[in-house]
């Protein structure tokens, strides 16, 4: 039992870390003096330095060497984020599409559509969104009712909401699962398209939240027109297609844990300044039950890597864990404001902004109810809830009826 | 990166799984509740068969020169079936003695205690924290906690103790009691022969017929001062933690595998009652509290020799995790069996009756849940 990098993983974060204490300068500062502050420049400056990630070979680590990629394991990519947060650096901008829709198109998409769209994603060019919920399709997100229908000259019209879509605002490109044909079951009647942002017809719309910020946005979809070579893994295939990404993003959840920040040192800190705070009974038992609970995040996540460095599929403890990190940071959240008081609450201050954001995020990524019903299944060999929606034509769903058809 | 169980470790497990398979230790768990003590199995010979006495002693020394961890599997499985082996007390004891051993000092029936001819039994003192700069015992009433036992020293590398400890595990029919004292206000290592005057034990029993517990009473007991360090000392007592940490959480393994069996086969409405939401969403609290368990057992098998600055901090976050598993576990067993998961006629209130007991002991998972918080503002104040 042990911590530490094989010969072969020392030598590439060896490696890694030199590249850094190369190029630290060049990254854009985010944070503390002399932090950029205008949007347009952040953006832009994340862009670049998103581009001399992928040059350095730190972006798109698991990539096959063919599209621009080190051809690496998840290992690999855990040692590259964690020396990219050693270095106190920004990553890279486009997450969403090097971690979850490029490797999707390296499964599902054409030779074509690899050559023209992955090296300009992994080299921040084109930042990419993923259009997959809707309002009425979150958890269940084979009820999806974007529909896109097929025209006379093989070109296709789309019509639709998305919802919950990071990035948007300043996409290039979106990858987007829409239904198809509505006269066969739901899981069956989807389609995986590209959908260029700037087409018209499309109009992004900021989403604010609790805290006041936009984080996510709304996409409409108004009659907009994509070409026959739009469709990404074949007609009809959307779900399977989907699935893909669905994978690789629980797999990038999974390896980032502690990357957000909700972590027992951290929540520590926050008692620990106040001198009354940090001998009350109360506190520290609330405390030390949150702290307990996360610390175990932590080696949840050395033990998902040691499945996968065995090549493994890690354990039902990685799915299980984000319901851990969300909830202990609800209730540190709650305890920190117990002993600041309101000044907790004040807009400016982190504290504020992790209350805010958490009710959403614990539904992120499919909500926590949904989350443990597939582990009570998946897992524990429980049997599944009754469905009303099997093999029923999507068209004949009571609750879609009209709406999609 | 490694947290896998090595082919020894495995092999180390199913042998116990094995071992403690041949004995119908919950239908004597049972019968022992309703007064018949000798129902229970004695357990010892197939500890020693297995090694087990000897796994936390160095080769040298007749021991298998194991790890934390190892010793943490072996006690998985006895909570698994909740099988009374006094290991909890044996090990630390064995600790404490190896690591005299090892810094040069006395170490008492060393081999003997290797090889599970003589059995020891730790006495549990909690070290000082961040509040307290006292080493405390666990109480026999109420809250407050009293200090450690008192050494008198004789300059010869013996001495006399003094001290009252109550609720500590296996400490009856035990040949040697090791755990700390304090010789002009500092921690030092004492073993005392189990039949030495002025060391009277009354044995209590609490709820869960399969501990053996005792209030020992100490009054100038003959004591071998041994050699090691405080760290090592308060290691013991954060070994204890860990060690009744991995015994909760196989009596949770155990628990949640018969609860989700009956959550498939028992219908209600005309369904499984595992199809609905509400049973499935409190199996899979206890498979979380479980799984975080785990990790926290890695943790702490890892930190004591990788990196012992953080044992204290993994010791006790994993008692804490597990304590509160086994809880939940034997609470939801309970529920989700219904009305006859509550009688007698089941198996769910042995592992309750387990979870009570064991929640309170070896200062109890209160106790460790705040140490966690008072590692971590002692972290924080050193960053």
């Amino acid at each position: 039992m042990d911590l530490d990098d094989t010969p072969e993983q020392a030598a590439y974060r060896g490696q890694v870390r030199t590249w850094l204490e190369q190029h630290a300068a060049e990254a854009p500062v985010l944070q503390g003096p002399g932090a950029l502050e205008d949007e347009a420049e952040i953006l832009a400056a994340r862009r670049t330095w998103q581009g001399k990630l992928a040059e350095g070979g730190l972006a798109g680590v698991t990539w096959p060497k063919e599209y621009g990629g080190q051809g690496l394991g998840p290992i690999e990519q855990v040692i590259c984020n964690q020396e990219i947060a050693r270095a106190k650096v920004p990553g890279i901008l486009d997450a969403i599409g090097v971690g979850m829709l490029g490797p999707t198109i390296i499964a599902h998409g054409s030779e074509e559509q690899k050559s023209r769209y992955l090296g300009a994603m992994l080299h921040g060019d084109e930042v990419w969104c993923q259009l997959f919920s809707e309002p009425a399709a979150g958890s269940d997100l084979a009820a999806v009712q974007t529909r896109a229908r097929l025209q006379d000259d093989g070109s296709w019209r789309l019509t639709g909401q998305k919802v919950w879509t990071t990035n948007a605002q300043f996409s290039s490109y979106g990858l987007l699962l829409a239904r198809t044909d509505v006269d066969v079951p739901k899981h069956k009647g989807m389609t995986m398209f590209m959908v260029p942002m700037d087409a018209e017809g499309v109009t992004v719309r900021g989403l604010r939240q609790i805290s006041g910020e936009a984080e996510f946005n709304e996409v409409f979809f108004d009659d907009v027109k994509l070409p026959a070579d739009a469709v990404v893994g074949g007609v009809g295939n959307g779900w399977g297609t989907g699935l893909t990404t669905l994978m690789f993003e629980r797999v990038t959840i999974g390896l980032g844990g502690e990357g957000m920040g909700y972590n027992s040192t951290r929540f520590a800190a926050a008692i620990a300044a106040d001198d009354h705070a940090r001998r009350d009974p109360e506190v520290r038992h609330q405390l030390g039950e949150i702290a307990s609970e996360l610390l175990a995040v932590r080696f949840t996540g050395y033990r998902t890597l040691t499945a996968l460095q065995k090549g493994q599929i890690p354990g039902p403890e990685a799915g299980l864990a984000k319901v851990t990190i969300v909830s202990g940071a609800i209730k540190a959240g709650d305890l920190i404001a117990d002993v600041l008081g309101p000044d907790a609450l004040d807009e400016s201050s982190d504290w504020s902004y992790m209350i805010s954001f958490l009710p959403g995020l614990k539904s992120a990524g499919g909500t926590e109810e949904i989350l443990r019903n597939t582990i009570g299944e998946r897992v524990l060999g429980l049997p599944p809830e009754p469905r009303l929606d099997k093999g029923i034509p999507f068209s004949e769903l009571r609750s879609k009826e009209g709406a999609a058809a | 990166m490694n947290l896998a169980l090595s082919d020894e470790q495995v092999f180390l497990r199913e042998a116990a799984r094995g071992a403690l398979s041949r004995f119908k230790t919950l239908e004597a768990a049972r019968e022992a509740l309703d007064g018949d003590e000798s129902a229970l199995p004695d357990l010892w010979p197939t500890a020693t068969e297995a090694g087990w006495p000897g796994l936390l002693i160095d080769e040298s020394h007749g021991g298998a020169g194991l790890d934390a961890f190892d010793a943490m599997l072996v006690l998985s499985e006895c909570g698994r079936v909740i099988a009374g082996i006094p290991l909890l007390g044996h090990l630390p004891a064995s600790a404490i003695l190896n690591d005299s051993a090892a810094a040069g000092g006395a170490a008492p029936m060393l081999e003997q205690l290797a090889t599970g001819e003589h059995r020891a039994a730790y006495l549990p003192v909690c070290p000082a924290d961040d509040l307290d700069a006292r080493w405390t015992v666990d109480p026999a009433h109420g809250f407050e906690r009293p200090s450690a036992p008192v050494t008198v020293g004789s300059g010869d590398g013996q001495a006399t103790v003094s001290g009252e400890l109550a609720f500590v595990p296996d400490a009856v029919g035990a040949d040697l009691l090791v755990g700390v004292a304090l010789l002009d206000g500092s921690p030092v290592g004492v073993a005392i022969e189990g039949t030495a005057a002025g060391v009277s034990l009354q044995e209590v029993s609490r709820y869960d017929s399969t501990r053996k517990l005792a209030h020992v009473s100490l009054k100038d007991a003959q004591a071998t001062v041994l050699a090691g360090s405080a760290e090592s000392l308060a290691g013991a007592w954060y070994l204890a933690q860990s060690l009744i940490a991995a015994e909760s959480l196989g009596s949770v393994e155990t628990a949640l595998d018969v609860t989700v069996a009956y959550a498939k086969e028992r219908y209600t409405f005309g369904r499984a009652i595992g199809s609905y939401q509400a049973v499935k969403h409190s199996l899979t609290e206890v498979l979380r509290q479980l799984e975080n368990g785990r990790s926290l057992l890695y943790y702490a098998g890892w930190a004591r020799v990788g990196s012992p600055g953080e044992f204290p901090l993994a010791a006790s976050a994993a008692r804490s995790v597990a304590g509160r598993a086994l809880d939940t576990a034997a609470r939801t067993m309970i529920s989700v069996h219904g009305g006859i998961g509550a009688t007698w006629e089941h198996d769910a209130p042995l592992y309750f009756r387990r979870a009570q007991l064991s929640r309170r002991l070896l200062g109890g998972t209160a106790k460790a849940t705040d140490r966690v918080a008072g590692e971590l503002i002692a972290q924080a104040d050193a960053a």
